[in-house]
């Protein structure tokens, strides 16, 4: 049976001190790596025999402005379904050079998420087939989840949000 | 055409249409636009062009204290709201640390359970309608009826419910309620077996569905397909057995497999599960019939911080009329943490990624929804099949616009 400690010994055996910040919120397995890695980390849980980790359940952006030069994460949920075990794997990087390398040659599910990833938040997939935005138009020059932008007309003065704790 | 024919490069035969099907078209049964190359009636490509609704919920979803994510989880799935609302109930709580009584989990089956159904029994019908067979789409439908009225009866809505709460339901299920779910597990096999007497061993239906839109199970896992998508291609992937929620283990059920991943499978597969989840329904019936006296009135968690008391207890108790008023007000923290939490929803593993840092408001919140997920895999199921097979292909995979587009 798979646990957290061996699937950590099994990564820290072939990164070293490349795979860090491990953590167990809720139970899950969370780590994180260099964003260069990030392939190569996947093609390893992909790969190894004993960790399967085959299907890419999720992926998506967080964009923690403070976090000065690792303003974005890129957080991918992997699922080993034979011992049925779910880990979670973190990257980040500078938002003013948001490159990280495409998962969709390992990942066809990942082809769209990207996508996704990429209209929200503006990570450029490195060697995705077609990054362009996918929910919102074209023509659109921002990044709309990322955090400095409001969610209504910063201009409107009748609604503040800090009276109904929203703020 | 003949391989050693050569034809000039102008000719006729060369020359492919390319047409819009979508966005408004109504055999996409919903917001779908797909560029198509035809070739003939032959499928060449197809390029899928989403977020026609997206209405920006994970955005809205920063702004907002829990209760208020509700409705927006309604209008993901929209066949199924009450799955969709159960599942962030169920993200949330496991944030909040909240347990649920029995009781309260088999309540929340018995509607998660009949959601499926509901879910699965309209998808099914519109295969068929798709297909050229109406029958079936008009001689169930009213037991989708019925299943809408158990709603209203326990939440006032039908469509969009909002149902529920962290920590359970607003309030018991009524008497009313109790006798509709009781006509509904009497009534719904016999139903569902015309039903089946109507489809499955029909030569058209088949002829039309068999070897149409099929996918390997390799692919599948690949393109992250779940629920009965996955199912139907032979994969036994069910969260509700391998992560389980809402005291799942306690009932009895099996999960039905497929094995080509055709449009036909997928049809076997959905039909099967409405008959293991009307079973499930009947076995929480029968679990919640032996709670007697007190038990019988427990409908939610004891949780005062976040389940919104009653309102009359509002008017006369203090401590109600406080715990009304910051929870109303949104003044309520949340513990530090972020979870993945997921449920088995209609159409596959509707998952929730769950940041909060402390606030009132979750800092991100990312819906994995299925549709959205297996939708990119339609170009490679539909390519190189007829034009009329990509309109079943798409019903059978039960694309929902709202949850695509979020």
């Amino acid at each position: 049976m798979l646990t957290n400690d061996f699937i950590k010994n099994k990564l820290v055996e072939k990164f070293g001190e490349n795979v860090s910040d491990f953590s167990e919120p809720y139970g899950m397995l969370t780590f994180s790596s260099p964003k260069e890695l990030n392939l190569k980390v996947l093609q390893f849980l992909y790969d190894n025999e004993e960790l399967k980790f085959r299907f890419l359940t999720d992926m998506c952006a967080v964009h923690y402005p403070d976090n000065k030069g690792k303003e974005l994460a890129v957080v991918y949920h992997l699922h080993n379904l034979i011992d049925n075990i779910r880990i979670r794997y973190k990257i980040f990087t500078d938002i003013s050079k948001p490159d990280i390398f495409s998962a969709t040659a390992l990942y066809s599910t990942a082809n769209w998420q990207e996508r996704e990833t990429f209209d929200f938040f503006g990570v450029n997939f490195v060697g995705h087939p077609n990054l362009k935005r996918i929910m919102n138009a074209d023509e659109m020059d921002y990044f709309p989840m990322r955090k400095e932008y409001p969610l209504e007309d910063p201009k409107r003065i009748d609604k503040d949000d800090e009276m109904f704790g929203r703020g | 055409m003949s391989e050693h024919i050569t034809l000039p490069e102008d000719s006729l035969e060369k020359v492919t249409n390319t047409i819009n099907l979508g966005p408004t078209h109504p055999a996409t049964h919903g917001v779908f636009q797909n560029i198509i190359e035809l070739d003939g009636e032959i499928v060449k490509s197809a390029e899928q062009t989403v977020g026609y609704i997206h209405r920006a919920f994970e955005k809205i979803a920063e702004h907002r204290n829990l209760y208020q994510i509700t409705p927006l989880t309604d209008r993901m799935n929209y066949c199924s709201a009450p799955l969709n609302n159960i599942g962030w109930h169920l993200a949330c709580e496991k944030l909040l640390g909240i347990r649920t009584p029995k009781r309260v989990d088999y309540l929340r089956v018995i509607i998660m359970e009949l959601s499926r159904i509901s879910d699965h029994l309209i998808c099914n019908s519109i295969v068929g309608v798709d297909s050229g067979a109406f029958s079936g789409f008009l001689y169930v439908m009213q037991y989708r009826e019925l299943i809408y009225e158990i709603y209203e009866e326990v939440c006032g809505s039908r469509l969009t419910t909002n149902m529920g709460r962290i920590g359970g339901f607003e309030r018991n299920f009524s008497e009313t309620a109790w006798q509709k779910i009781e006509k509904f597990i009497k009534e719904w096999p016999v139903v569902l077996k015309e039903f089946e007497d109507l489809f499955t061993r029909n030569r058209i239906f088949m002829d039309r569905t068999m070897g149409v839109g099929p996918i390997s199970a390799s692919r599948a896992l690949n393109y992250g397909f779940t629920g009965p998508n996955l199912r139907a291609a032979g994969v036994d992937y069910d969260v509700r057995i391998h992560t389980p929620y809402s005291s799942y283990p306690d009932f009895e059920f099996t999960i039905p497999v497929g094995s080509t991943g055709d449009c036909y499978d997928r049809f076997l597969v959905r039909n099967q599960e409405m008959w293991q989840s009307h079973s499930i329904v009947k076995q929480a019936f029968e679990k919640i019939q032996q709670f007697k006296g007190a038990e019988n009135e427990v409908y939610h968690a004891d949780a005062p911080e976040y389940y919104l008391p009653p309102k009359q207890d509002v008017y006369t108790k203090m401590e109600a009329l406080i715990y009304h008023f910051k929870i109303i007000m949104g003044e309520i923290k949340m513990p530090e943490g972020e979870i993945y939490s997921s449920i088995e929803g209609a159409n596959g593993e509707l998952g929730f990624y769950f940041i909060s840092d402390g606030g009132r408001t979750p800092y991100r919140l990312h819906f994995r929804r299925p549709s959205f997920i297996y939708y990119q895999a339609f170009s490679e199921l539909i390519k190189g099949g007829m034009l009329s097979d990509a309109i079943i292909t798409m019903s059978s995979l039960n694309l929902i616009a709202g949850e695509l587009d979020a």
